[in-house]
């Protein structure tokens, strides 16, 4: 890969944030290259869902910048895929209408939905195995259902980056495993995306990059050479020991 | 010519009767679609404190020869900007500043009203409603208010929609939230407003969410939900105008009795189907 004429998808430098207890983020600084699998990784309040709200533009930042594809992140081009318990899966709503919200940012005021907004809606849905499901409510769905919905509702703004977070919470493996290769294949379609997990087994068997989170950036880049116990240690505060077994890498309490 | 239907047109005939039956339908049917998003919201508390903040107005306009609707409006758009602007970005919990501000605004109206002993059968009649005394100037007003608030509700549907749905997608996608927010605060103040002479500010609260609630449990969608509470109230309205002529019972109340009840016939047709084997079992579709 030629490196020269590479804009980064998403390039943070010295951010800064927090709320009123004080600074969650402390001089993040980081990039991701495009068409990648980025995990953000660290661990329960180390500020991962607060650096996806601030490059979302949902937290302001203190100081600090992000960059989106070399320029100032175009919000309503970002796709975002919140955390299920942030989510009211009560609403009387149908997949297909929350497939098709990825549109309103793109549309004026007063503006309805065109026939070009229901069909990147409707390929969305496609794209992510819910089409013969889009007209289900909300409530009727299965965990991997309602992430594919959430999925198809970050493709529909035509997002080349997409920021998701927690999207495994509370999945089984086989469904766990089908929504990681659907990731894997937009990544390889050439969208970017920065998923934030706590599961760290599942980043070290199957992403790209990761950044290790811990108010700053401890480590980011290619898997094989962030995924180091000196960086896990620093990134958890505790010693944390890496396996290899047949090829997989597991990271365990010693 | 006297038939058996007869009891069914008898109410009709008298013109009070069809004031009653536009401005109670009128107040049903704005009340239900506006009480959608007051339901899906958690906003209930809200929409039993707006109507009683109308109070102060009412009195206010009442004891200075006033127009009485115009007061009751802007006392409660006032208490809703204040109520916004209280809980805005997390200064106060919402219903926190919901109970300052509404027992103020109604404890005001209560302290002007009291200046006043000769009470005053008008004042008493915006606090537990009087359809039978509509007139048509009210019921101009009503339809002119109640039309500019489904035409905003149009118009800002998708707006609305994601709004309630997901105000943090929406800030992310740049949809104006808290503008939006403030906008259907304004909207509940309105049809509280409209609502006032027909059911009284005690009782407002249940047109804005009985219906909806009852909506929320047989229909899938919110367009759905709309129509089955417009239904729903418009249906409250006839019945309990019957209920009241037959059986010369307070009209506002048997307005939201036959709103509670049916919702009570909703609930229990949700539970039956529920525990009834499906038709369509879930996650049988085919797969992609």
């Amino acid at each position: 890969m030629m490196a020269t004429d590479q804009v980064m998808a998403l390039e943070v430098r010295d951010l800064w944030t927090g709320y009123d207890g004080g600074p969650v983020l402390e001089g993040v600084t980081f990039s991701i290259e495009r068409g990648c699998l980025a995990g953000l990784v660290g661990p329960n309040g180390s500020g991962k869902s607060t650096l996806l709200r601030t490059v979302l533009g949902l937290q302001r930042p203190w100081r600090g910048e992000v960059l989106v594809f070399g320029a100032r992140p175009q919000r309503r081009r970002l796709g975002y895929m919140p955390q299920t318990e942030e989510v009211d899966w009560a609403f009387p709503i149908t997949v297909y209408e929350v497939a098709l919200m990825g549109r309103y940012g793109l549309l004026g005021p007063l503006r309805r939905p065109g026939r070009r907004d229901r069909q990147v809606a409707w390929q969305a849905l496609e794209r992510v195995g819910m089409a013969d499901r889009a007209r289900r409510r909300l409530q009727e769905l299965s965990g991997g259902e309602q992430r594919r919905t959430l999925l198809a509702r970050a493709l529909a703004q035509e997002a080349e980056l997409l920021l998701l977070d927690e999207p495994f919470a509370g999945l089984d493996a086989p469904v766990q495993h089908d929504l990681l290769h659907l990731f894997q294949e937009l990544a390889a379609e050439g969208k970017t995306l920065l998923v934030a997990t706590h599961d760290l087994t599942c980043v070290a068997t199957h992403f790209d990059h990761a950044v290790f989170l811990n108010r700053r950036v401890v480590a980011f880049g290619p898997l094989q050479e962030v995924l180091r116990e000196d960086v896990l240690r620093q990134t958890y505060q505790r010693h944390l020991l890496l396996v290899r077994e047949e090829g997989r890498l597991y990271a365990d309490h010693p | 010519m006297p038939t058996i239907l007869e009891p069914l047109w008898e109410p009709w005939t008298l013109e009070f009767m069809q004031r009653a039956l536009l401005a109670a339908s009128l107040a049903a049917a704005v009340a239900a679609v506006v009480g959608c998003y007051v339901v899906l919201r958690g906003m209930a508390f809200l929409g039993d404190a707006i109507p009683h903040a109308t109070f102060s107005g009412v009195a206010a306009a009442f004891l200075l020869g006033g127009n009485l609707y115009l007061g009751g409006a802007v006392a409660a758009l006032a208490t809703a900007f204040l109520i916004g602007l209280l809980g805005r970005r997390g200064a106060l919990k919402h219903d926190t500043a919901v109970g300052i501000v509404f027992v103020a605004a109604f404890a005001l109206g209560v302290l002007l009203a009291s200046r006043r002993r000769t009470y005053t059968v008008d004042l008493f009649s915006f606090v537990f409603g009087n359809v039978l005394a509509v007139g048509w100037s009210d019921i101009w007003l009503m339809a002119a208010v109640g039309a500019a608030v489904l035409v905003l509700l149009l118009l800002f549907w998708k707006e609305l929609l994601i709004v309630s749905y997901d105000p943090n997608m929406a800030s992310a996608l740049g949809v104006p939230v808290e503008p939006v927010q403030m906008g259907l605060l304004a909207m509940v103040a309105l049809t509280a407003v409209i609502a006032l002479k027909a059911v009284g500010i005690v009782l407002v609260v249940a047109l804005l969410v009985t219906p909806a609630a009852t909506g929320q449990l047989l229909a899938r969608s919110l367009g759905g939900m709309m129509a089955v509470a417009v239904a729903a109230g418009l249906a409250s309205a006839l019945l309990g105008l019957y209920l009241a002529y037959y059986a010369d019972v307070s009209p506002s109340a048997a307005i939201v009795l036959v709103a509670s009840a049916l919702f009570a016939l909703a609930f229990l047709w949700a539970r039956l189907r529920v525990r009834a084997p499906s038709r369509q079992p879930l996650g049988r579709g085919p797969l992609p």
